[in-house]
């Protein structure tokens, strides 16, 4: 079992390696001069002289990788031009709004999606079921720019019932969360719902039923808690699609997150900021995912012997 | 209910497909300034209003659906390309060669897809075809998984043995004895591939780093409503149902696809 742990996080670390050298090579991909790109046309030479200097342009590309994989081990993530502030100083401020924005909506996808899963498997085939899994097919399908919005238009603009913007207490967190939620609240409920109808043809699930169990009890006690194990790697699969999500919802909704400093970064052409973003989400979802395989194989011991 | 589910999407997508073909046969003009109609309500001068340079909300619908039409092919054609020709590569190749074009497909996916996508768009600069890059720099290693999955589990097959007995070149047996049976579940991904970029399109444009103003994409026209949407709320609502309709319809037909073609692949 240990050797299958060193595997796994021996790759992780590859990865982490391999991701911080695309996220190097990123500045590298802006098309003609990225030091004219920040400071434009009318900057004065020695400016961008300075510039290249402080980015370390003016290395060799061997010297430049290996000067900011040191800088990193460092935590040093460079200087925000565009701000004025140590980058890592900027991300710290940023990280606690992502973090419970991510985790709102997390939470609000699990409280859809499992109920709905569930009963959408224990009416398999009725109305019921169809409906929900077309409400499901409708949340795929809805991009979380549009819904966004519209739940602004909605709620905040038509009732006034949230604000339109801002992160300003627990009900400016309210539309944010179920702009991000939705999409992974879609794709829960369909897993839920197949990992539950998959469940019920067990043998033990025959057993309790003859042993004259309620059918809640059979269903909540036997059915989803070993339902559960799939629909959690799913999560963890899924959380790539919520950092990014993020990136645009809190765009729409002005929330104070890592993704939207990115967007401003890009806005400000602040590469610095741009790489320094990419790598920490990049990083929590490699982080994540690991940690998420981990728990996986420590839960079920089929997997720890294999 | 079976039938619907299959006509209705396949009605849908030819509206699609038909508005892009007969856009430039119409008299559109999408980006008319016409500052008396700034706003104007969706009625008979104009079927779904103007927005806020009083261009037609209609036109620009047509000339966006070009435009996720166009990303959402390219984006697919490139990336499948892409993806087969390195998955196909590595399953052939075998040894450190795999080992090695593995890990480089792990990398890719360790980054939340859009995330990776809106850096690229946005350090490459705003335009149709850095958005079709970028998107398909993400979307290759789907193709490249699946393609190297089934090619390993198809290679020990014995009419691929007698081919390579025969003599036969590596690309003639990945395009001929490989590819054809690898086809179907390459194929639901494309369909998926095909919604995920139209949503991924329309979100670059959204965030200013897809196509440029004056041209439409239904991304950016959501984006340029957002303000005017107490007093013009059709400027969000048209753009975004087409957005919608045309993804539930593509994903409507890759679950239908994939029941057919009774392939069996993860919603991831």
């Amino acid at each position: 079992m240990f050797d299958a742990f060193a595997a796994r996080i021996g790759s992780a670390v590859l990865v982490v390696l391999g991701v911080c050298t695309l996220v190097f090579l990123l500045i590298h991909l802006v098309p003609g001069d990225p030091v004219e790109a920040m400071l434009g046309e009318s900057a004065r030479p020695a400016d961008r002289a300075a510039m290249r200097q402080a980015l370390g342009l003016d290395r060799p590309l061997s010297e430049q990788y290996l000067t900011y994989l040191g800088r990193l081990v460092r935590l040093d993530l460079g200087q925000s031009f565009h701000y004025q502030q140590p980058v890592r100083v900027l991300l710290a401020e940023r990280i606690p709004p992502t973090l419970e924005l991510t985790a709102a909506a997390l939470a609000l996808a699990l409280l859809l999606a499992v109920p709905l899963g569930v009963m959408a498997a224990r009416h398999r085939g009725d109305a019921l079921d169809s409906g929900a899994m077309s409400f499901s097919l409708l949340g795929i399908s809805v991009p979380n720019f549009w819904l966004g919005p519209v739940l602004i238009l909605v709620f905040s603009l038509w009732l006034g019932w949230t604000p339109v913007s801002g992160r300003d207490g627990a009900l400016s967190l309210v539309l944010p969360a179920l702009t991000l939620g939705t999409a992974l609240a879609a794709v829960l409920a369909r897993m839920v719902r197949s990992s539950v109808l998959e469940v019920l043809g067990e043998d033990y699930v025959r057993t309790a039923r003859a042993k004259g169990l309620s059918e809640a009890a059979v269903l909540w006690r036997h059915a989803l808690r070993n339902a559960w194990l799939p629909v959690l790697t799913l999560v963890g699969l899924q959380l790539g699609g919520l950092l990014g999500g993020a990136v645009i919802t809190e765009t729409v909704f002005a929330w104070p997150g890592v993704g939207s400093l990115l967007v401003e970064a890009i806005q400000s052409r602040d590469y610095p900021v741009v790489q320094a973003c990419v790598l920490l989400i990049s990083l929590a979802y490699v982080l994540v995912n690991t940690l998420t395989d981990l728990a996986y194989a420590w839960v079920d011991p089929r997997i720890r012997a294999g | 209910m079976q039938n619907l589910r299959t006509w209705l999407p396949l009605g849908l997508l030819g509206l699609w497909a038909i508005a892009v073909l007969a856009a430039p046969l119409l008299p559109l003009s999408p980006n008319a300034i016409d500052l008396p109609g700034i706003l104007a309500e969706p009625g008979s001068d104009s079927l779904l209003g103007n927005d806020d340079l009083g261009r037609p909300v209609l036109d620009r619908l047509l000339v966006g659906a070009r435009t996720s039409l166009f990303v959402g092919l390219g984006v697919v054609a490139l990336s499948s390309l892409l993806g087969v020709l390195v998955g196909g590569f590595a399953a052939l190749a075998g040894g450190w060669v795999d080992l090695a074009l593995v890990r480089v497909i792990d990398v890719f996916l360790a980054f939340p897809g859009i995330l990776l996508a809106i850096a690229l768009a946005g350090i490459m600069g705003p335009g149709i075809e850095n958005v079709i890059i970028a998107l398909a720099t993400v979307g290759w290693v789907g193709y490249a998984r699946l393609a190297r999955a089934q090619i390993l589990s198809l290679k020990q097959r014995d009419h691929v043995t007698a081919a390579l007995a025969l003599g036969a070149r590596p690309g003639r047996i990945l395009r001929v004895h490989l590819l054809p049976l690898a086809m179907a579940p390459l194929i639901v991904e494309a369909t998926f591939g095909m919604a995920g970029a139209v949503i991924a399109e329309a979100g670059l444009s959204f965030l200013g780093l897809g196509v440029q103003p004056p041209d439409a994409s239904w991304g950016s026209m959501i984006r340029d409503g957002v303000g005017y949407m107490l007093v013009a709320p059709h400027l969000v609502l048209a753009p975004g149902v087409a957005i919608v309709l045309v993804v539930l319809s593509v994903n409507l037909l890759g679950d239908g696809l994939r029941d057919r073609l009774d392939v069996r692949t993860g919603t991831d």
